[in-house]
Parts: structure tokens; sequence; C-alpha cells
């Protein structure tokens, strides 16, 4: 006994002569710990599999998925594979999530703004709009959209017609196609257009700081706009045409053939996810502008600037390095929120892979970690994006 | 020194906890299902969340049809009393894991018997209790005759995770008409979908279509068409590996069968002990019989069937024909009448 107390102790005088080890070590049992943990998780999944006679591996992404999908950004039909199938799903996902942060961010700015104005019609209108949207489930403002009003809509005979070319029915909504001629010569065109736009507007600063002259820059930036794309148009004989949908029908089934069109299950989805967040992001605009000092604006209006450039260029600058973080968690939000389209038949990464191909492969294990993955790795390319603009708009100590 | 001892101390006694569990998990589980429903004293029956003739519930939670049923054999066969039964309804999409994790210890729910199925999810299927296969449902103002006359554009309702969304996938693909699945996870919402007019048509399996246009607004304005685009064997499912808990079900399913063969019901059973027919006498239980003994149960496990659930006959009868879902047996009329019924024998 006293042996083994003698060794413990030379041990411990060993580690108090050298610090950076006695700092490391616990850190690297705790690592081992972990490890063996997980370790040991997997391995009683994969053997207790393995006696149940469950197949168990990543191979079936390579497999035929054998099903279709009813709406795909990319070509996708069911000889292609299950690895195909997860890209479909991840795409729509995707979709749906950026429609939805778009016109979140659009409505969030209108409302949040609208509140606080001084016409009491319009912050009437915006406070009730906020707090009714705020505080209903989102499922239920899902079905809400996708049961109530858009199972509401005519039968396809008897389409809803918009500008003679829209047409909107309880199986969606069918609207001409664009086919371009000679498109490639209109986005090189655009592309040398906001390039000049660019570079304009670092020519008018630079001449504004040395010299001191202003220069109209929002009315030159829109006249390059305008006039470039047009020239090109012209030029190159850039041209348009419609390719309209088609009522056919056959055997009695009516279906709007060729043109595009968007799905209900889509629609609904977007609707709800779009309104819903932006009635959070709105309180985080208002929390934003009136978190600004009512001296910054005074301060402003002193020098001379006007109403329009208070707000441009000292209020919003200051207001966003308040509503950007809080509008982060909006949009992670939202992002993971648009999985509720299983509910309601949108093919997202949920319905399509850890839905159809879960049940056709029986992989739960392996389809549930990589959908988990899928979503943690969408989280943090928002979460890096926005960190990377917040850093961009933050105050700059000089 | 007594942090690190406690460390090294505390890591030892996990570890080695942790290698016990690993020994004791898992592969080396030996107690039959039998065993384990004996002693808890109801059998785990996993069914639908609704679906006439096959697995439904009334307003007082009381289960009905030919699925429900085959658990209330392996009830009173095992446990004397087919009401000792705890039902779980299940989706398409949830039914195989709840199985595969125990929460159910048979699934009964209309399931396609596929290779897929049988040899790669750990789970074997123990016989056919309803030859099904897939059609498909449109309107009748349609006046559609013909699954051949579906053309491109053609949204079709289905449910998701079903041997169903494969086969239109095939027969579309075989056709070459582009079509749109819209897929739901409920049954409920795809009729609902369909008969909103979100779909032209839907489809599944041709039981099932009869069954769940019971639900629709008005029933009599759709129509099933006449072709069969698939073989759908529906049948009960159990765990693989457990081969004694395997026998009990599938040997309660065929005597259940076999029972109308014989022309043996629930009115007649207790006459049916004087006959002198051995293959009667061995279905009613007689004395000397002893074919209970090999499945671990005892020599009356089949005259309990009959006596409280009645022969497949008697239980189609009461599910299907008389509820008007599927009037004509077809192809589930006994191999003796014309159908494909044919069950080993039990003996």
């Amino acid at each position: 006994m006293s042996f083994l107390k003698n060794k413990v102790e030379r041990i411990d005088q060993y580690l108090s002569d050298h610090p950076r080890i006695k700092f490391v070590l616990p850190q690297a049992l705790l690592f081992a710990f972990l490890i063996l943990i997980v370790g040991y998780f997997s391995f009683n999944a994969s053997t207790n599999l393995e006696a149940r006679g469950i197949d168990t591996g990543f191979s079936f992404l390579n497999k035929k998925a054998s099903f279709d999908i009813q709406f795909s950004l990319i070509e996708f039909d069911s000889s292609m594979t299950y690895g195909r199938a997860y890209l479909v799903g991840l795409l729509n996902t995707i979709l749906v999530s950026v429609i939805g942060i778009l016109f979140a961010t659009i409505l969030g700015f209108i409302f949040g703004i609208l509140r606080l104005s001084s016409n009491p019609l319009a912050s009437g209108l915006a406070t009730s709009y906020i707090e009714f949207f705020r505080n209903i489930s989102l499922l239920l403002q899902i079905f809400f959209w996708y049961f109530t009003v858009l199972r509401f809509l005519p039968q396809t005979e008897n389409s809803i017609v918009l500008f003679d070319s829209i047409y909107a029915n309880i199986k969606g909504v069918y609207f001409p196609k664009f086919v371009w001629t000679n498109l490639s010569f209109l986005i090189y065109g655009l592309i040398f257009t906001f390039v000049s736009i660019y570079f304009f507007n670092i020519y008018a600063r630079k001449l504004r700081e040395n010299t001191g002259k202003i220069l109209p820059q929002f009315l030159i930036s829109l006249g390059i706009l305008i006039i470039l794309p047009t020239l090109v148009v012209f030029i190159f004989g850039v041209g348009v045409e419609f390719s309209h949908p088609k009522l056919e029908i056959k055997m009695g089934i009516a279906n709007y053939i060729g043109g595009s069109s968007i799905i209900p299950e889509f629609l609904a989805l977007a609707f709800a996810l779009s309104i819903y967040t932006s009635t959070f992001i709105a309180e985080n605009v208002r929390a934003g502008i009136l978190g600004i000092d009512k001296g910054q604006k005074e301060a402003a209006a002193s020098i001379g600037l006007t109403n329009a450039q208070v707000l441009r260029l000292v209020v919003i600058p200051q207001a966003l390095r308040i509503i950007i973080p809080p509008t982060t968690n909006q949009y992670l939000n939202l992002t993971k929120n648009s999985s509720l389209a299983a509910a309601i038949a949108y093919p997202d990464i949920v319905l399509v892979f850890a839905g159809t191909a879960l049940m056709q492969t029986g992989r739960a294990i392996e389809i549930v970690t990589i959908t988990m993955l899928t979503y943690l790795t969408l989280s943090i390319s928002i979460s890096i994006f926005m960190n990377w603009y917040n850093k961009k708009v933050s105050l700059t100590e000089r | 020194m007594k942090n690190i001892m406690k460390a090294i101390g505390s890591l030892s006694v996990l570890a080695f906890v942790l290698t016990a569990c690993g020994d004791g998990g898992g592969a080396k589980k030996t107690t039959s299902t039998l065993d384990t429903t004996k002693s808890q004293g109801f059998v785990k029956c996993g069914v639908s969340q609704g679906v006439p003739g096959f697995s439904n519930a009334d307003a007082s939670g009381n289960w009905t049809g030919i699925d429900v049923d085959v658990c209330r054999a392996v009830a009173a066969a095992v446990l004397g009393d087919a009401s000792k039964v705890k039902y779980t309804g299940l989706s398409a999409k949830e039914r195989f894991t709840a199985l595969q994790a125990g929460e159910i210890d048979i699934l009964s729910r209309n399931t396609t018997w596929t290779l897929e199925r049988d040899a790669s999810i750990g789970l074997t299927f123990v016989g056919v209790n309803f030859y099904d296969g897939q059609g498909f449902m449109v309107r009748k103002s349609t006046g559609l005759k013909s699954v051949n006359d579906f053309k491109n554009g053609v949204k079709v309702c289905t449910n998701l995770g079903t041997t169903t969304e494969l086969n239109m996938a095939d027969f579309f693909k075989s056709k070459g008409v582009k079509y749109e699945p819209v897929v739901f996870e409920k049954a409920d919402e795809v009729v609902q979908a369909y008969d909103a007019g979100r779909c032209d048509t839907y489809t599944t399996d041709k039981s099932a279509l009869a069954a769940q246009s019971t639900k629709m607004k008005d029933p009599t304005e759709h129509v099933v068409l006449p072709e069969t685009i698939s073989k759908e064997p529906l049948g009960p499912v159990v765990r693989q590996g457990d081969s004694k808990w395997e026998d009990v079900v599938r040997w309660s399913l065929n005597v259940f069968i076999e029972a109308e063969e014989y022309g043996v019901n629930s009115g007649n059973i207790d006459s049916m002990k004087e006959s002198k027919n051995p293959a009667i006498q061995r279905i009613v239980g007689a004395e000397g019989t002893k074919n209970g003994e090999a499945l671990g149960l005892d020599n009356q496990w089949s005259y309990r069937i009959i006596k409280q659930i009645g022969n497949y006959g008697e239980s189609y009868k009461r599910n299907l024909a008389d509820t008007n879902i599927m009037p004509e047996r077809g192809p589930n009329q006994l191999w003796t009448k014309g159908g494909i019924l044919y069950v080993p024998p039990v003996r």
C-alpha cells in the first residue's frame, strides 16, 4: 500500500513540475471519455441491428430510388438514385427557406416601420397584424393556408384568370414560361452594368471626399441600370417569348400543360413561413429603430440633412446593428420550421428523404443522421453569413 | 492527488459498466415473445389508423376488421381470450420501426409482402390474409374507363412510404406518361386531397380504395378502374429470429382459414367435436390431438380461435361483405371454391 502511495505521490510531484501536462491531462481524459461513450453507442447499435437482421450502411445512396417526386428543381425520375432524391429534397428545402427569408424580411421591415408610424390607422393595422400572426402556432397557419384558403380555389376548368395569362386553381398556379433567345448576352450585359455602377459609386465617393462635390449618385446609377441593358437588348437581339400554359381536357381530366407552375403545397408553406416569421422580424426592426438615441436624429437634422438622409445615413446604419443578431435567429428558425412541409405534402428533405426514402430502404439511423447533419450545416452556413454581415455593419472604431 | 485517483477510479467503473451492458444487451437475448406475451397478459398489435373493414376503431374504441381478427386469434390461442389485445394505430411510415423496436409484437396492418421488406429490415411475413392489388379511383364524371387513358400531367394522390408509391412509378414509366405524385403521410389526408380535387386520381390497394371511398363526401361519384397494376399480398408481420412466436402467429392464421375449408364455424364447433373426420378433430382440439404442444400452447388453442372469432369466412362476411366494402371475395375465396386461399394443413 505504501508502495502505491509512493507511486501516486511521485506522479503528483511530476505533474506539479509540469503545469502544461497538468492542464491538458483532465481535458484529454474527458475527451477520451466522450469518444468512449459515442463508440459504445455506435457499437451497441450496430451489434443489435446485426442481431435483428437489419441491413446497415450508406450504400443505399447509390441504389435506384424507384419513386417519383412531385416537384423538383433538378431533373429527377424513378430511375435515378436515392442520393439524387436527397439532393432534390435538399434543394426544395433551400428554395422554400430562401423565398421565406426574403419575404419575411420585406414584410418584417414594412410592418416594423409601420408600427412606429404616427398615423394611428397604419400603426394599428401593423400592431394587429403582428399580434395576430405571432400568437398562432405555425403548423395551424400552414393548415389554414393549405386546407382552408388554397383548397377553396376553383377546379381546373373554372380557374381564376389574371392578366389573361396566369391561371390559379386547386392544383396550383400556372403562368407563362419565359423562352429567351440570346439570353447569355443579356446576362453578360447585366454583369457589366452592375460592375459599372459599382465603380461609378466608388468614383463619386472619392470625388466627394476630395473635392466636396456631390453627384446625384442614385439617379446616375438608375440611368446606367436602364440604359446599358436596353442597349444590349437592341444590339445583340435579345428576345423573349412566352410559352403559355394551355388547358387540355383529355378523357374528362382537365390540366394545364406547358408554361411554368407553382404547386399549392409550396405556396401554403411559403405564405405561412414568411408571415409568421415576419412578425418577429418586425418587432426586431421596431426595437432597432427605438434603440437609436433621439439626440442622433436631432444632431443629424442640425447639420442640415434632410429627413430621408437622416433615416438612410444615420438611423438605419445604427439600427441594423441592433436588428441583425436577433434576425439571424429568425432566419434559422424559418429554415428549421420549413420541415413542417411534411404535414402538407411539399417534397422537402423531410418528406422525400426522411419519409419516402427511409420507408423504402428501412435505413432509419443512417437517414435520420444525414438529415440532422444537413439541417446543422444549413443553420451554420446561415449563421456564418449573418455574422459576417453583422461584422460589416458593426461600429468600426478607429 | 485525490482528484486524479477519483478520475481514474470513476473512469474504470464506467468502463466496466459499459462493457457489462455491451455483453447483456442485444444479441444474447433469448426470451421469446411468446413467453413475454403470456406473462404480460395481452398481445401488442400494430394496426392502421383507420381502414374500414381491415382495422378501424368505433367511437368507443373497439377495433374491428379482418386485420384486427388476426391479432384477436393470437390472443385467443395464447391467452384464452380474444379481447386481450392492446392496439396501436400506426401510419405507414411508423409501422416497421414500431415492430423493430418492440413497441408492438404483431404488425397486422394491410402490409404488402415483398422481398426487400422480408430480407433487409429484420422482419418476417408469416402468411397472407388478404390478396390485393393496386388500383386507381377516378371521378365518374370523367367517363374514364381504363388506366390506359391517363395522359401527361395527371395528378395522383397516394400514401407516403408504401409499395403504392413504387408501383405507380413503374406503371407510369412503362406507359410513358408524365404524372405528378402528391404524397401524404396520413390516409385521411390523401382521401381529403383527392375528394377536394387536388388530384385527378387516387391510387392504393383496391380494398383500401373501396374502404376509403366510404369517407368521401359522395361515395357514389367515384369509380374504381378495372385494371390491377400490381400484386399486393397483405399479411401479418413479426420480428425475424423468434421462430416460436412466428409459428404461433402463422398457425393461428392458418387454422383460422382451414376451419372455413372444413366447414367449422363459431356456431357449429361444439357439435363438430363429435366429427369422425381427423382433420376436423385436429381443428376442434378433440381428445388425443396434440398439435398445441408443438407450438408451446395447450390443445384447445384452435378451438378458442374459432369459438371466439369464427373462421375466415365469417370474419370476411362480418367485416367486408356485410359492410359492403368488398362484397365479392374474388381471389380471397377458398381454393376449393375457385379462389387462391390455400393454407398448409394444420396437423
